[in-house]
C-alpha cells in the first residue's frame, strides 16, 4: 500500500506528560485508516499534528516523498481537515459554516460555492439545511453538517475525531454510511480517530492500535480481530468472557468448564484455568438446533433485546449470559422477543484465549 | 421646583425650535466623541485582540491595569494633556491645544481601558475551538483571529458603544484641553457646567435631556440591530 503520510518516531510532550511516544505509522493513500484506543491513547494528538494545529515534540512527517518542516502547518492544512469529535460552528447558519472554507478559495464563484454546498448537505442526508441556524441543530444533525463542511473542502485527506460518539443509531449510520462512499468514489484518504472497536472493524482497512500515547499494532483488521489480542482486550469492554477450567480432548481441542451447566470447546489447547472469549458475531442463533459442524450448541432463552440501529443486540441466558448480534430482519422473520427459546451455535475455532 | 418645571418646557422648546447654536454644539460633541471612538477602536481592537488570544509572561498584570484604568478621572487626564500640549509643554509645538481634535484624542485615550477590557472578556468568552475551526478549514492565523473577532462582534459592540457613552458624556478632558470656546470647543457637557454656573438653568436642562435622549436613542437603536 502506498503511503499518502508517514509519521516517523513522533514525540509530543506536554509538559512533562508524553502524549505520544515514538509514534511509526503509515497513512494508506486511498483507504480508511483508524486509529483505536482507549481516551487519552493519543489518538486526536496524532489528527492534530496531523492536520497541522499542533506541532510534534520530535519527530518528521513525511507526505508523499516530501518531508514536512516544523514549523510548516500550512501546506498540512491544505492537504488535510479535520472533523472534531465536539462539532464546533460559528454562530450562523449552515450554509455559512460550510461556505467558510470554499469562500477562502478566491477562485470560486459564488455559483460553485452554492452547488458544493448543496453537495455536501446532500451527502450527509441534509439537504434544504442551509438557511437553518447551525447551534440550533441536534448534536447528530450537527455532526452531520460538520461532516459536510469538511467534505465540500474535498481535501485529500479527511480526519474525524470520535465522529459518531454519542450519537443515536440513525446517525452513526448515516455518518459511516458517508465515510465509506466517499473513500469508495472519490478516493479519499481517511484517518478515523475512535474507541469503539465495532465501527473500526466495519469501516476501515488498517487498524493501528493505540495505547499510552504508543502504537502497539497495526495492521489489517483480521490482524487485529481474528485472533486473541492482549492489547485490544486491554481497553475494550469485551462481551461473552468466560473463565473456567480447561481440559485437553484426545482430538487436541480442550473442553473449558465454565460452570456446571455449561462446558465450551475451544479449537486451543491450553489446559488450567483459563479466559476465554467469543465474540457476537461469530455466534449464529436459531429456533431449531442445527445440524453443523460447530461443535458448540446451546439452548437458551432470550433475556433481552437491544436495538443498535440496523442490528439487534441480543443478551440470551444459555446458563452464562450471551451477547449476540443479529440484523432486525431476522429478530423479525425469527419472531423473536424476550422469553423466547433458541439455540446458539459457535464454532470451536470462534473461542479466543484472552 | 419651577426651575425644573421651566428647565424642561424650555428644553423641548430648544428642541423644537431648530436652534442652530445648539444643533452645532450637539454636532460637535458627536463628532468629537465620534472620532475618540474610531481612534480609540484602531488601536484597541488589534491589541485587545493579541491579549485575548496569545498567552504571554506580563499578561495578567497589563490587564489588570486596563481594569484599573477604566475609572481614570477625567480632569486628571485633562490635566496631563494640558501640560503636554501647552504652548511650553513637549508636544505644544503641534498647536493642538483647544482644538476639538486633541479633545477627540483625549476621549479616545479614556475610553481604552474600557475598549480593551470589554473586548478581551467577549473574546474570551469565546469557544477557542473556534480557532482551531478556522485553521482547519484553511484559514491563515490572522483570517482565524478575526474569525474569533466576528465571533466576539456583538461583545466588541458592546464595549464600542460603552466607550462612546462614556466619552460623549465626558467633562474633565472637553474642559481642561478644549477651553469651552465658543463656536470652536464648546460642547453639550462644558455649555452645561458653564450655562448651569451663570444661573441659566433651564438651558442646562435643556441640553441634559438632549445629552440623555441620544445615549439613550444610540443604544436602543445599536440594540435592536443587533437583535436583528
Amino acid at each position: 500500500m502506498a503511503g499518502l503520510m508517514e509519521l516517523c518516531n513522533l514525540w509530543k510532550s506536554f509538559g512533562e506528560v508524553n502524549a505520544l511516544q515514538n509514534v511509526n505509522l503509515t497513512i494508506s493513500h486511498g483507504k480508511i485508516t483508524t486509529l483505536l484506543g482507549p481516551s487519552g491513547s493519543g489518538k486526536t494528538t496524532i489528527l492534530r499534528i496531523i492536520a497541522g494545529l499542533d506541532t510534534p515534540t520530535r519527530g518528521t512527517l513525511f507526505y508523499g516523498n516530501t518531508q514536512i518542516a516544523a514549523n510548516d502547518q500550512i501546506t498540512l492544512r491544505e492537504k488535510a481537515t479535520l472533523v472534531f469529535q465536539k462539532s464546533v460552528f460559528f454562530d450562523t447558519t449552515v450554509y455559512n459554516n460550510i461556505a467558510y472554507g470554499l469562500k477562502l478559495n478566491n477562485e470560486l464563484s459564488k455559483e460553485e460555492i452554492n452547488n458544493k454546498v448543496s453537495e455536501s448537505l446532500t451527502l450527509v442526508c441534509l439537504e434544504g439545511f442551509e438557511k437553518r441556524r447551525a447551534k440550533k441543530l441536534s448534536g447528530g444533525e450537527q455532526q452531520r453538517v460538520s461532516l459536510a463542511r469538511a467534505l465540500a473542502l474535498d481535501r485529500e485527506l479527511l480526519l474525524l475525531d470520535e465522529p459518531t460518539v454519542n450519537l443515536d443509531p440513525k446517525n452513526v449510520s448515516i455518518i459511516e454510511e458517508t465515510i465509506q462512499r466517499i473513500n469508495r468514489e472519490k478516493k479519499t484518504t481517511i484517518v478515523l480517530a475512535t474507541h469503539n472497536m465495532f465501527q473500526a472493524e466495519a469501516i476501515s482497512e488498517k487498524i493501528a492500535l493505540l495505547i499510552d500515547g504508543t502504537v502497539k499494532q497495526v495492521g489489517t483488521n483480521q490482524d487485529i480481530f481474528g485472533k486473541s489480542n492482549k492489547y485490544l482486550t486491554s481497553f475494550a469492554r469485551l462481551e461473552n468472557v468466560f473463565s473456567g477450567t480447561a481440559k485437553n480432548t484426545k482430538e487436541g481441542t480442550s473442553i473449558i468448564d465454565v460452570n456446571q451447566h455449561l462446558q465450551i470447546e475451544a479449537s486451543v489447547s491450553s489446559p488450567g484455568k483459563v479466559t476465554v472469549h467469543v465474540r457476537p458475531e461469530d455466534i449464529l442463533v436459531s429456533n431449531n438446533p442445527l445440524k453443523s459442524s460447530a461443535r458448540n450448541v446451546f439452548k437458551g432463552t432470550i433475556v433481552g433485546i437491544a436495538d443498535l440501529g440496523s442490528i439487534a443486540k441480543l443478551t440470551v441466558d444459555a446458563g452464562k449470559k450471551f451477547s449476540v448480534q443479529i440484523t432486525k430482519k431476522s429478530l423479525s422473520e425469527m419472531k423473536l422477543n424476550v422469553g423466547s427459546e433458541v439455540y446458539l451455535t459457535f464454532k470451536a475455532s470462534a473461542v479466543q484465549l484472552i | 421646583m419651577t426651575a425644573i418645571v421651566e428647565g424642561i418646557i424650555k428644553a423641548f422648546q430648544l428642541i423644537f425650535s431648530i436652534d442652530p447654536e445648539l444643533y452645532r454644539i450637539t454636532g460637535l460633541s458627536l463628532y468629537v466623541s465620534g472620532l475618540a471612538v474610531v481612534m480609540a477602536s484602531l488601536w484597541s481592537i488589534p491589541m485587545a485582540t493579541v491579549l485575548g488570544l496569545k498567552n504571554f509572561r506580563g499578561k495578567r498584570f497589563i490587564r489588570g491595569s486596563f481594569n484599573a484604568f477604566i475609572g481614570f478621572p477625567t480632569v486628571v487626564l485633562g490635566l496631563v494633556l494640558y501640560l503636554l500640549f501647552s504652548r511650553s509643554g513637549p508636544l505644544g509645538l503641534f498647536g493642538l491645544l483647544y482644538t476639538p481634535l486633541l479633545i477627540s484624542i483625549g476621549q479616545a485615550i479614556l475610553i481604552t481601558p474600557i475598549l480593551v477590557s470589554f473586548i478581551i472578556s467577549a473574546i474570551e468568552a469565546i469557544d477557542m475551538d473556534i480557532r482551531d475551526l478556522a485553521r482547519t478549514l484553511g484559514s491563515t492565523e490572522i483570517q482565524a483571529s478575526l474569525s474569533i473577532l466576528r465571533e466576539a462582534s456583538g461583545g466588541v459592540i458592546l464595549a464600542i458603544l460603552a466607550g462612546f457613552n462614556r466619552a460623549f458624556a465626558e467633562l474633565g478632558v472637553a474642559m481642561m484641553v478644549g477651553g469651552n470656546i465658543y463656536n470652536q470647543t464648546r460642547m453639550l457637557t462644558t455649555t452645561i457646567a458653564l450655562e448651569t454656573s451663570r444661573g441659566k438653568i433651564p438651558l442646562s436642562i435643556a441640553l441634559g435631556v438632549i445629552l440623555v435622549s441620544i445615549v439613550y436613542i444610540l443604544n436602543i437603536s445599536i440594540s435592536y440591530l443587533r437583535k436583528r
